[in-house]
C-alpha cells in the first residue's frame, strides 16, 4: 500500500491556497466597467514610446473638440473609433482570468482523459508489459470526476451569461450574425450542456466500472471480471473516440465559431493522450524512486518515453497537416484563425513546435537516454508545459485577442489546479495496493525487458 | 599455416545459448556461430560490440534534410523565384511549409537506404557472393558454433563441447 507523503499534501494544498488567492485577485482586478480600460489604455499608451504619446494628444484634442459639439464628423469618427477600441479591449481583460482558469481546468481533466483512453487500450489489446502499471493509470483517472466536473460548471456558467468566453452564446451577436444562425441547431446552450453532461456522464460511468472491476478481480478466483473490463474498454473506446470529437468541437473549437476544420478531434486528442502517457511516465519514475513499485524496472520507463516520443510526432504530424493545409490553400474564412495566432501568439504558437516536437525528437530518440530518469522526466516537464502552451493557444486568441498574457491569471489557475491534480491523484494511490493482483498478463509484465 | 576449429553442432537454441555461456567461462575464443533464425539474447551471450547502424541512419537522415532543403532553396527560392499561385516564394521560410513534405520524404529515404547499404557493406552482402555456410543443415535446424582450437588440447576440448550437449563435435583444418 501506498502511504501518501506528508510533504505532497503539503505541497498540493500550498499551490492550491496560492492559486485561489492568485485566481481571486485576479478577478478582482478585472477592469469591471468602461471607464477603467480607457485608463488603462491612457497609461499604455503614455509608457509606449513617442508615437503613442503623440498620438494620445492628438486623440484628446479630438475628443475636446467632439464635446465642443462642433460638429466635426471625423472627431465623432475618432471618438467612436476610441470608445469601440475600449469596449473590444474590456471585453477581453473580463475574459482574461475566466479563459485563464478555463485553460488549467482543461488542461488537467484532458490528461486524466487521455490516461483513461491509454488504460482502455492496454486493456483492449491486452498488452503485456502494462498491467504493473495499471494502479498508477487508475489512480490519475481518479481527477476525471473532479475535473470534468469543474469543466462542466465552467460551461454552465458561461451558459447562464456569466462571461462571455463563447460568442456564440451572447444573443446580441447571433442576432446580428448570419453564419452564428445557421449553426444554432448545433450551437445552443441547452443543447450544449446536455451535450456536455452526456460525455462527462459516459466518461465517469466506464471509468468507474472499469476500477470497480479491476478492485474486485484482485479478490476473486476467476476471470470473469477481467473479461468484463476487457468488453467494457471495448466499448469504452468506441464511445471516446466519438465525444472527444464532439467534445473538442463543443468546448474548444466553438471558442472560434466562425472556423472550423476536420481534424481538429484528432488533433485534441494526440494532444490529450501524449500528456496522459507523460503523467504515467513521471508518477511512475516517481513512485519507482520511493521504492513502491517493485516490478517497474527501466524496461517499462522505455517503453512509456516510447509513446511519448511518438505521439508527439503524431501530435506534430496533426499540427502540421492542419497548418499546412489551410496555409497552403489559404482560403479566407479559414485562414484567418492562424493569422491572429501568428500575428499575436507568434512566440507560443511556434515556441510550442519546439517544446512539443524538437524537444522529444532530439531528447527521446536515443534508446539509452530512454532509460534514464531524469531525461524522461525532463522531456516530460518540456512536454506538459508544450501541450498547456498549446491549449493556451487554442482558447486564448477568440476569447483575449491581443491582451494575452501569462501572468497572475494564468499561473495561479495552473497551480490551483496542479495542487487539485496532485492531491487527488495521490490520494487516490492510497486506496488500493500499487499492484492489481491476479491479471492474466501480471507475470509477463513482471518480467518484462526490452 | 593452417588453423584448426572446433565445429559443435546443436540442435536447440537454449542447449546453445547454455553451450555459449560455458564456453565463454571456459576461456575459449568462439569464431563464429551460424543459426537458422534470430536467437533472442545470442549477441549479448556472446559479449558483441552493440551496432551502431542507427546512429549512421541518424546522420543520413540529416543529409537527406540538408540536400532537401539545398535543393528547394536553391530551385525555389534563388534560381528562378516565379510567383505560383501567389505562393510566396521571397525567402525560404515563407514558402517554407510548402517543402516539408519534400524534406520528410527525403530524410527518410536517405537514412533508410543508405543504412540498408551501410549495412550490405558491413555484412559483405552482394548479389553473386559466394555462401559462406559451413554446414547445409544450419539453414534449415541445426545451429552450429566454431571455436578456434589455437594452443589448447584438441581431446580436451572435443569433451567439454561433447559435455555442452552438442550433437557432433567435429575438427576441421580451415
Amino acid at each position: 500500500m501506498y502511504t501518501i507523503s506528508s510533504k505532497i499534501k503539503l505541497f498540493a494544498v500550498i499551490f492550491m491556497v496560492v492559486g485561489a488567492i492568485g485566481m481571486v485577485y485576479a478577478f478582482l482586478s478585472a477592469p469591471s466597467d468602461i471607464e477603467d480600460v480607457k485608463k488603462i489604455i491612457a497609461e499604455q499608451e503614455h509608457h509606449g514610446d513617442g508615437h503613442g504619446a503623440a498620438a494620445t494628444t492628438h486623440h484628446v484634442e479630438e475628443n475636446h473638440a467632439g464635446d465642443h459639439a462642433k460638429a466635426d464628423a471625423h472627431a465623432d469618427a475618432a471618438h467612436d473609433e476610441h470608445d469601440k477600441h475600449a469596449k473590444h479591449m474590456l471585453h477581453q481583460l473580463q475574459n482574461k482570468p475566466w479563459a485563464a482558469v478555463y485553460v488549467a481546468a482543461f488542461f488537467f481533466f484532458m490528461i486524466s482523459l487521455g490516461v483513461l483512453a491509454f488504460y482502455a487500450i492496454q486493456h483492449a489489446a491486452q498488452a503485456g508489459w502494462s498491467p504493473v502499471l495499471f494502479r498508477v493509470m487508475e489512480a490519475i483517472t481518479a481527477y476525471l470526476l473532479p475535473g470534468s466536473i469543474i469543466v462542466f460548471i465552467l460551461l454552465a456558467l458561461s451558459g447562464f451569461h456569466v462571461n462571455h468566453l463563447f460568442v456564440w452564446m451572447d444573443a446580441d451577436v447571433v442576432a446580428n450574425d448570419k453564419i452564428l444562425q445557421g449553426k444554432q441547431s448545433y450551437l445552443n446552450v441547452p443543447f450544449f450542456l446536455i451535450r456536455a453532461a452526456i460525455y462527462i456522464a459516459g466518461w465517469n460511468l466506464f471509468r468507474y466500472f472499469l476500477r470497480r472491476n479491476s478492485l474486485r478481480h484482485d479478490e476473486v478466483d476467476h476471470n470473469r471480471y477481467y473479461k468484463q473490463s476487457f468488453k467494457l474498454s471495448a466499448g469504452f473506446l468506441v464511445f471516446f473516440i466519438v465525444t472527444e470529437s464532439m467534445m473538442s468541437w463543443d468546448w474548444i473549437m466553438s471558442l472560434d465559431p466562425h472556423w472550423f476544420s476536420t481534424l481538429f478531434g484528432w488533433y485534441v486528442f494526440a494532444s490529450l493522450f501524449v500528456s496522459g502517457i507523460t503523467v504515467i511516465a513521471l508518477i511512475t519514475i516517481y513512485l519507482k524512486s520511493r521504492g513502491y513499485l517493485e516490478y517497474v524496472n527501466d524496461s517499462h520507463i522505455h517503453d512509456l518515453a516510447k509513446f511519448m516520443f511518438g505521439i508527439s510526432i503524431f501530435w506534430t504530424y496533426l499540427w502540421f497537416s492542419q497548418f499546412m493545409l489551410i496555409w497552403y490553400s489559404n482560403i479566407p474564412e479559414e485562414v484567418t484563425y492562424f493569422i491572429t495566432r501568428i500575428d499575436d501568439y507568434k512566440l507560443p504558437f511556434f515556441g510550442m513546435l519546439a517544446l512539443n516536437f524538437v524537444f522529444p525528437v532530439l531528447v527521446l530518440m536515443n534508446s539509452d537516454y530512454k532509460r534514464v530518469n531524469w531525461f524522461v522526466v525532463m522531456a516530460g516537464i518540456i512536454i506538459l508545459f508544450g501541450h498547456y502552451i498549446d491549449i493556451f493557444n487554442m482558447v486564448m486568441p477568440a476569447t483575449v485577442g491581443k491582451s494575452w498574457f501569462i501572468g497572475v491569471p494564468e499561473i495561479s489557475a495552473l497551480l490551483f489546479f496542479g495542487g487539485l491534480f496532485v492531491w487527488v491523484v495521490f490520494s487516490a494511490l492510497t486506496k488500493a495496493p500499487l499492484l492489481a493482483k491476479r491479471n492474466p498478463f501480471m507475470k509477463e509484465s513482471q518480467h518484462f525487458h526490452y | 599455416m593452417s588453423s584448426k576449429v572446433i565445429h559443435a553442432i546443436y540442435t536447440d537454441d537454449d542447449l546453445l545459448m547454455q553451450a555459449v555461456k560455458q564456453t565463454r567461462q571456459a576461456n575459449y575464443h568462439i569464431e563464429e556461430i551460424y543459426t537458422p533464425f534470430p536467437v533472442h539474447g545470442l549477441d549479448k551471450a556472446m559479449g558483441l560490440e552493440p551496432t551502431r547502424i542507427a546512429i549512421t541512419s541518424f546522420l543520413y537522415g540529416l543529409v537527406g534534410l540538408s540536400v532537401a532543403v539545398a535543393m528547394m532553396n536553391f530551385i525555389m527560392i534563388e534560381d528562378w523565384p516565379q510567383n505560383i499561385g501567389g505562393k510566396p516564394s521571397f525567402s525560404f521560410i515563407e514558402n517554407m511549409p510548402a517543402f516539408v513534405p519534400i524534406m520528410f520524404e527525403l530524410t527518410v529515404f536517405f537514412a533508410a537506404h543508405l543504412m540498408v547499404i551501410t549495412f550490405y557493406l558491413r555484412s559483405k552482402l552482394w548479389p553473386f557472393k559466394e555462401a559462406e555456410n559451413p554446414d547445409v543443415r544450419t539453414t534449415d535446424d541445426h545451429f552450429l558454433m566454431e571455436i578456434s582450437v589455437g594452443n589448447h588440447d584438441v581431446e580436451k576440448m572435443s569433451k567439454f563441447f561433447n559435455d555442452t550437449g552438442a550433437l557432433e563435435v567435429n575438427l576441421i583444418n580451415k
